[in-house]
């Protein structure tokens, strides 16, 4: 039922790195490595700015991809990857969007398991990639049967 | 680039012991990550459910170890490739250690291969990761 979405893609959404948002991420993690938060550790840096933890494009909207309509429960997470040009800024302008790469099913110890890859992309005002990133998510057969329904 | 002596080769890199995860921690990544999937913070919900109980989010474990290699990176390197298969469910009051081997390191390119490990010295998370020395110019 995913596999008519490979291919397909959401409309661009503008985010933006907000000072505020890296704080309370990097708190929930409990990294307080100033180079996300302090200032003026940012400006003595090699990039003189403050930087946004590796996973933080977890945070951003990536808009909504036609006809993909995702159980809030049921899912498992199963890969992750982030794939960077550059570090992400704080204050930064970041343009997000989604495509779905991958659909396929493969039999496991809890019957028909289905795996859905979805890719990332946060991109600079120019068009210009910043980062990726893939998510392989595992759905059940006992939670496709309901999403059939 | 002057950065001709900060090297990981034979360096054994000290691991990361995190503190045990608590439910108020798993609200608090919930509300910065906007995930807000009950089966991290119902435990009501999740008690009734075929996990009998909250889990963490992968992607704080996954955050944990994003810490890790950004202190391995310092200001020297960045985070330039990082991979991770999700292997074992996390719950509150687990204690995550990161651990990590420098695989390959040549041309100011680091190449790791990473751990998440919990308590019983149990992989939760195994991944890899690409440090890239930073460029001096050509960023801002």
């Amino acid at each position: 039922m995913f596999k008519d979405r490979i291919g397909k893609q959401s409309n661009k959404v503008k985010n933006v790195v907000e000072r505020g948002a890296v704080k309370k991420f990097a708190e929930a993690i409990g990294d307080l490595d100033p180079i996300y938060f302090d200032e003026e550790t940012g400006e003595n840096s090699r990039y003189k700015a403050n930087l946004a933890p590796p996973t933080f494009p977890r945070t951003f909207d990536y808009g909504d991809i036609e006809g993909l309509n995702l159980p809030n429960k049921g899912l498992i997470h199963g890969e992750q990857t982030f794939h960077y040009e550059r570090p992400l800024r704080v204050g930064e302008e970041v343009f997000c969007f989604a495509k779905v790469k991958n659909y396929f099913e493969k039999k496991g110890n809890f019957g028909e398991m289905g795996f859905l890859v979805i890719e990332n992309y946060g991109e600079d005002v120019s068009g210009a990639l910043i980062f990726s990133s893939t998510s392989t998510v595992v759905i059940s057969e006992a939670v496709r049967k309901v999403l059939v329904k | 680039m002057g950065m001709e002596s900060k090297t990981l080769l034979n360096k054994q890199i000290p691991k990361l012991v995190k503190q045990p995860i608590t439910r108020v921690q798993l609200s608090q990544y919930a509300g910065a990550s906007g995930d807000f999937n009950r089966i991290h913070i119902d435990e009501e919900f999740a008690r009734n459910s075929p996990l009998k109980g909250v889990i963490a989010h992968g992607m704080l474990s996954m955050g944990f170890l994003g810490q890790y290699l950004d202190k391995i990176a310092g200001d020297d390197f960045h985070v330039k490739n990082f991979k991770v298969r999700f292997r074992a469910m996390v719950r509150p009051g687990d204690t995550i250690t990161c651990a990590a081997e420098v695989m390959n390191e040549e041309n100011q390119v680091i190449s790791l291969d990473l751990k998440a490990l919990n308590q019983h010295n149990e992989p939760v998370i195994l991944g890899e990761a690409i440090l890239l020395a930073k460029e001096e110019e050509g960023y801002l």
